[in-house]
This record gives C-alpha cells, structure tokens and sequence, in this order.
C-alpha cells in the first residue's frame, strides 16, 4: 500500500509516495539519492547509517519511511552549507579521525546530537556516547580527539 | 533486509488503535519504538499483515510521582529515562539499566512500554519490572486493567495482553527513605543481550531491616524471572555479608540458562551468583545513603 508523506530533509520541504514496508534508509539513498547515509549492517548496530530525526540521533535501516511523515530530517548533506564543514566535520579531519570513511557521516551525526546534551563531556562519556557507532579502522582514539575538539570548539563559539 | 509485505495505520488515538485492532483482527501488531519488532520483521521472523504505528498517540510520555506511585507513560521512550531528574534522584536502577540498554541511537526510540510488551526475558526492563514490583496499566476495547508483573510473563514473547491491548502506564511503588536499587549485566559488547542480568530493589527499615525486596534475572531464563528463594531468605532480616553469599548462591541455582555464543550454562549461572551479591551490596549502600 502506498502512504503519501511530507517531509523537511536537510531543510528542503517535499512530498513523496512510499510502500509501507521501505525502510527510511533507503528513502534517503534510493528516493532522494543522498548517499552519505551508509548501510553497514542493516541491524541497528554499527550506526552507518545514522540521521538526525527532529533533532535525535536515529537508525535509519530501523526505521519505517512512512513513521517520517510530518518530521524534519538532516543526513550529513545538510550538517553545513555547501563547500563548508560543520565543526564535527572539521575535527574529525584535524584529528585524522577516519581511515576508510564509511562510519563517518554517522559519527558526525552522532556526535551532533551528542554534543548538544553533553557540550563538555569526560573521555568516558564520549566513548559511550558514540558506543552505538562501530569503527574498524581507527581504533576509535583519533575519534574521540575529534569529538573533544569539536566540544572545545562549540564551547568557545557559544561564549 | 525488506520486511515482507504489511500495510501501515497510524493510531491517531487509543480508542483509533483500538478500533484498527479490532477490525484487523489477529494479524495486526501494534508497533511503538519499533526496535523490537522492525528487526524481527527484516530477518522475517514475523510477518504481521498490518502495522499500527502507535508511538504518534499523545499523552503517553511522562515520569510522574503521584498516589505514592511512580508512573511511567508507556511511550516513553529510554533516553527520555535516561535523563530523567527524578529517576535518576530517586530510582537509580533506571540510570543503571538505561546506560547498557542497546545504544544511545536506539535509545531515542525504544520505549519501556514496547521493552515489556514484547515480552522477551533477553530484554532489560522486565527484570527491573520484576524487582521494582510493578503494576501495568492495560487498555483496550473492553476497557482499563491493572495486570502485576508476576502475572504478565507467560512465555516467549507470550504476555497476559489480549491482542488488542495496549501498555499505557507502568507503575511502581514510590521510593521511600531506606529505599535502594541497582542493575548490571554482562554483555559481550555494546548492544548485545545479557550473558545474565540483575535487578535488585529493596528498602530498609529504621532498625536496618529489609522490609521489601525484589530480584530479577535478565537473560537466563524463557521467561523473566524472579529470584524468590532468595527473596525469601533477605526478607525481615539485617542482610549480611553471609547471607549475600547465600542468596548468589541461590542466584546460580534457581537461574534456567542454557549454553549458547554468550557462554556455557556453569558460566551463567557464575555471573548470575556473581552479580546477585554485588547488586544486592550496591542497592544496600545506596538504601543507607
């Protein structure tokens, strides 16, 4: 059966028609071609493919498409304006906080939402706070350099 | 992963919820945070013909103390929990438990209503139900119902709710002076289900008594189980260093493990004992603070 929804993604209003069963991340990849948000595992636990729905960090391979109907969305498109880096972007490439890249745009998603509960966090709480988001390559260290320095850099940006 | 195919309803309402599950009939599930039943319905271990989506029901999310309760809409979701003041003030079990359930993405939309509904002894909360001793407010077409925790688990994702009931409030007896919790599992990794989990509730009289107490087991039985042997042995009594011991001991003989990927049944049922003791130390020390 076919839902038609309307929704906010990456500050763009549209109207889509979508089978009951789509799940959101592949709205996102196959109906709007936004192909930062990753599939890794398709099981709620790596978080490739982390967004940001109505504020909140969520997995969206778990997470009907027709559920998003009347929210606004932002994938890792919409974190920054064209040709600019959101702050979380900025560290994560300062720090060298990737190798392969395909955890990322969910870390930085992650880490959004993260920072905007905890703006000061202790290293113990970043590395839970980013537990739901799986890494293979970096050992996770740079990443947590990364989140503290966006933490700092949002800190002394709101003063 | 796809779902096989379903058709979506939005519940607007209880009584629209009511009336969808009453028209669909049996092969309608209702679905609250979804992040129970969405993966079983990806690897197609169920293949429910409708979908009530029901987390869009106003006035089902809030943490409240009232007629010496503490009531929990059903639609709140873990996070909310989390970050809750009063729960983590007075009820720090929550904070314990919500720390370890799943991850913090998944925590944005798991609900404690749909965590009991579904009815798995692998999932957190039904221990925490167990040791808290709560009451769940069920409403239907029939009308409203107060079902205690000990008469909800039947089976395997079988609970005392008729098809078309829904959890709308989960209440526990409000904390008191003396009044302490705790809750720990094991777990192989982040977002994993317990190797074996602990809830422990108990309060403390003047005198240092345990008047009440309550222990739940995560994960080492088909069913959410309580450790009512052990209940038994700390009730009335100034609780000891020895009885501690006694009742991890009763802990590693009255669980039901089995042997899988998460460890061996002698290894389950030595975490079980293990936790029981420390989270009946921590849930005392907490009671005398």
């Amino acid at each position: 059966m076919k839902h038609e929804i309307t929704l906010t993604i990456n500050g763009e209003a549209i109207t889509r028609e979508v089978d009951s069963r789509l799940l959101l991340v592949h709205f996102i990849r196959e109906h709007l071609s936004l192909t930062g948000t990753h599939i890794g595992c398709d099981t709620s636990n790596c978080g490739a493919c982390t967004i940001l729905l109505d504020g909140k960090s969520i997995k969206s391979c778990t997470y009907l498409a027709v559920r998003a109907d009347g929210s606004d969305i932002t994938t890792i498109e919409g974190v920054a304006p064209d040709g600019s880096n959101h702050i979380v972007q900025k560290a994560f490439h300062d720090q060298h906080a990737l190798h392969c890249g395909f955890c990322t745009p969910g870390m930085v998603i992650r880490t959004i939402d993260f920072l905007k509960h905890n703006p000061n966090p202790t290293e113990e709480e970043i590395r839970w706070g980013i537990s739901g988001n799986l890494c293979r390559c970096t050992g996770y260290n740079n990443i947590v350099k990364a989140v503290q320095q966006a933490a700092d850099e949002m800190q002394k940006e709101s003063v | 992963m796809i779902p096989s195919n379903f058709t979506y309803h939005k519940a607007k309402s209880l009584q629209d919820a009511f009336a969808l599950s009453t028209s669909l009939g049996e092969e309608a599930k209702y679905m609250s945070g979804g992040h129970s039943l969405l993966p079983m319905m990806k690897l197609r271990f169920a293949t429910p013909e409708h979908i009530i989506d029901i987390s869009k029901i106003e006035g089902l999310s809030y943490i409240k103390e009232e007629d010496n309760l503490l009531k929990i809409g059903a639609l709140t979701t873990q996070t909310e929990m989390e970050r809750s003041p009063l729960l983590i003030d007075k009820y720090p079990i929550f904070k314990d438990a919500s720390k370890l359930i799943a991850d913090p993405a998944v925590r944005n939309c798991g609900t404690i209503g749909g965590n009991i509904a579904h009815g798995d002894a692998a999932n957190d909360q039904p221990s925490l139900m167990l040791a808290l001793r709560a009451n769940f407010i069920a409403e239907g077409p029939n009308g409203k119902r107060a079902i205690s925790v000990d008469e909800f688990f039947h089976g395997f994702y079988m609970t005392a709710l008729e098809p078309s009931e829904i959890i709308t409030e989960i209440q526990i007896p409000q904390a008191q002076k003396g009044s302490g919790s705790a809750y720990y599992k094991v777990e192989r990794k982040v977002g994993d289900y317990a190797t074996s989990g602990v809830a422990v509730a108990l309060v403390l009289d003047d005198t240092g008594r345990c008047s009440q107490i309550g222990i739940g087991l995560t994960n080492v039985s088909t069913v959410p189980m309580r450790l009512s042997r052990a209940e038994e042995l700390l009730s009335g009594q100034i609780i000891t260093d020895a009885l501690i011991q006694e009742a991890g001991k009763i802990a590693s003989e009255d669980c039901e493990p089995s042997s899988d990927l998460r460890g061996s049944e002698a290894y389950k049922r030595s975490v079980t004992d293990t936790l029981t003791q420390r989270m009946l130390n921590v849930a005392l020390e907490r009671a005398k603070q």
